[in-house]
């Protein structure tokens, strides 16, 4: 499913070239669970960004889904995001003056599908997140596991191959954090490949997958 | 995403950010409706003027003793001579010309009007019956030198005049003096008021004869002229020019001017005043096109996690530029509308207060100042829309 070879991403610090990626080989396969774990600066989220298309490698080679996506074209990335990966942050990135049934449909939305069977799709995904009673609060109105679940829908709306979550329930109290990850995990059990980037050794347990990093490389990867 | 969409979520950003959009909409508005009022106000000074000098006759031309010179020396100071005079008999003249419908020799003075004790000095003007018709002017009662009565002394009275002398009684038929000689009311002009420069109720009217002697002068001061239609105008023009000439043995010494003429000139230099307050209040909607653009720029940086999420969810650079393109035109739409409505109001307010003036904006005006609105805001929002496409989304997702 995601194919990096020799995968390296360089940034300028003033007159200094660093290495947030250095040579990095990964395959992860359709289904999986991974977690990614490293200190800060180890290059983690660097690989995420990559994974997620929203950041392109300066040397080596990305295979998604059986197709090359090296070098596609912004508007490529873009549709390929849409299409195939599903986003979910540490602060949930919901849009303010949006509903959360509306904050829902943004994807559906973009990707230009008919409003009566978007509402449909959006009335599904409420229910399926336990948000119904929620659906016409802004997110200001909402509690942060709230918040996170509508992220979640948001995500997942447009039934993406991946979910890439970048700490995912740093923001939540521990109990609803793993609220959260039981649904992340329950959709990875249909066959969606999760995968989540943390610190939380705990959270960082119960993949069945897990890589450290360090330096912008991977330094260990156990199952 | 699809137009639609588009349409739609720009609108919502434009209703949830309340304060700003108003703040926006209103400088807009303020400068459209600028547009409108100014304008309104020049073209109506400009129609005001025109329908003043239109209301003193019709196809009307007037002939002047001595030429006004613009260039060279003056002829009469050269030669050692005055300007010949302009007399009955050239008005007699023109009066013949196929192209003149009908003509009134002119004769002004001051004299000094008497009747029961009552006295004040009245400008006199000298004429024949067809100045009533020519002028434009309008017996309240009676007639003025009717059924070919040209050499009796009769005297038309003002409006306001009639009703000071004979405050009591009827005027017609009464007897009054100018100067030293008696007169009878046969006419009172109906109330008109101020019209070029004199107020017609406070004149009186008398044949012309009475009032060359009354002043000792053989000559004219003008004589005025109905050419039949308008087309006749410029040939009844050279027809008068060249029988006065024959007359005058071949000396061009008298002016002759066109209504026509007069009104153009009027009508072009107010039409010029307009267009130039018409440029000034477009300068305000140019002050409101950037001030879009500074607002639109501070949206974006304000929404750019907003924007780093809908690229990572996948929207593409054109969706992002189409957004706050949006955004901006739906203010600068509203701020027009809102302007014209604005303006429109205005207008009326001043027809109101001036209710001589015909303030009403020009169309032209009207859609130049909604055409440079909206494309003062069309070019506003460019930039910061493209600016808002280009982010990267990595960086805008990082940014708090």
């Amino acid at each position: 499913m995601i194919h990096l070879a020799d995968i390296t991403r360089i940034f300028q610090m003033g007159d200094q070239s660093v290495y947030a990626l250095n040579k990095v080989r990964l395959n992860i396969a359709v289904g999986e669970y991974v977690s990614i774990m490293g200190p800060s600066g180890s290059g983690k989220s660097t690989l995420l960004n990559i994974i997620g298309l929203l950041d392109q490698p300066d040397k080596g080679c990305y295979e998604l889904d059986g197709k090359n996506v090296t070098d596609l074209t912004k508007d490529e990335q873009a549709q390929t995001r849409r299409d195939k990966i599903g986003f979910v942050f540490q602060s949930f990135h919901l849009i303010p003056r949006l509903t959360a049934a509306e904050n829902i449909e943004i994807p559906l939305i973009l990707s230009e599908i008919p409003p009566d069977e978007r509402k449909s799709r959006v009335v599904e995904a409420l229910h399926a997140f336990d948000l119904q009673s929620r659906a016409q609060h802004r997110p200001a109105e909402l509690s942060g596991g709230q918040r996170q679940r509508v992220a979640i829908a948001r995500a997942t709306i447009l039934r993406p191959k991946a979910i890439l979550a970048d700490e995912p329930t740093g923001n939540l109290d521990h109990s609803i954090g793993a609220e959260v990850m039981m649904l992340l995990e329950a959709l990875c059990q249909t066959g969606t490949t999760l995968i989540v980037v943390t610190h939380d050794r705990e959270l960082s347990a119960r993949a069945k997958r897990h890589i450290g990093m360090r330096d912008g490389k991977i330094v260990t990867d156990t199952s | 995403m699809t137009l639609n969409d588009t349409l739609l979520l720009s609108f919502r950003a434009v209703t949830s950010y309340r304060a700003r959009s108003l703040l926006i909409i209103l400088a807009m508005a303020l400068g459209v409706a600028a547009v409108v009022m100014l304008t309104a106000l020049g073209d109506g000074a400009r129609r005001y003027v025109v329908n003043q000098f239109s209301s003193i006759g019709t196809n009307l031309i007037a002939v002047m003793p001595g030429r006004a010179e613009t260039s060279g020396a003056f002829l009469g100071t050269t030669m050692g001579r005055t300007p010949r005079d302009l007399t009955l008999k050239d008005a007699q003249l023109i009066g013949r010309l196929p192209q003149v419908k009908r003509y009134a020799p002119l004769n002004v003075g001051v004299a000094e009007l008497s009747a029961e004790k009552r006295l004040r000095d009245v400008t006199v003007l000298g004429s024949t019956a067809d100045l009533i018709p020519i002028r434009h002017m309008n017996l309240a009662q009676g007639s003025f030198l009717a059924h070919d009565s040209d050499h009796s002394a009769q005297i038309i009275l003002g409006a306001k005049l009639a009703h000071e002398f004979f405050p009591a009684s009827n005027a017609i038929g009464q007897r009054i003096r100018l100067d030293e000689s008696r007169f009878l009311v046969t006419g009172i002009l109906a109330p008109q008021g101020e019209s070029m420069g004199y107020n017609t109720d406070e004149i009186v009217i008398i044949p012309i004869d009475y009032a060359q002697s009354l002043f000792n002068t053989t000559s004219l001061f003008r004589i005025l002229i109905e050419a039949r239609s308008h087309s006749d105008i410029q040939s009844a023009k050279t027809a008068i020019h060249d029988t006065l000439k024959q007359s005058h043995d071949g000396e061009e010494d008298v002016t002759i001017i066109t209504q026509d003429a007069v009104l153009n000139t009027f009508d072009r230099i107010l039409h010029a005043l307009t267009l130039a307050v018409a440029g000034i209040a477009a300068i305000s909607l140019a002050v409101a096109g950037i001030l879009i653009m500074n607002v639109m720029l501070v949206a974006i940086s304000q929404r750019t996690p907003e924007i780093g999420l809908l690229k990572a969810i996948g929207a593409n650079a054109a969706d992002i530029r189409r957004l706050f393109f949006a955004e901006a035109l739906w203010l600068s739409l509203a701020g027009t509308v809102i302007g014209f409505f604005l303006g429109q109001f205005g207008s009326l307010l001043l027809r109101l207060a001036y209710p001589q003036l015909p303030a009403w904006a020009p169309t032209w005006a009207i859609l130049a100042g909604i055409i440079v609105a909206l494309v003062t805001g069309i070019l506003a929002s460019l930039l910061p829309s493209s600016r808002a496409a280009r982010l990267d989304p990595v960086k805008a997702l990082g940014k708090k």
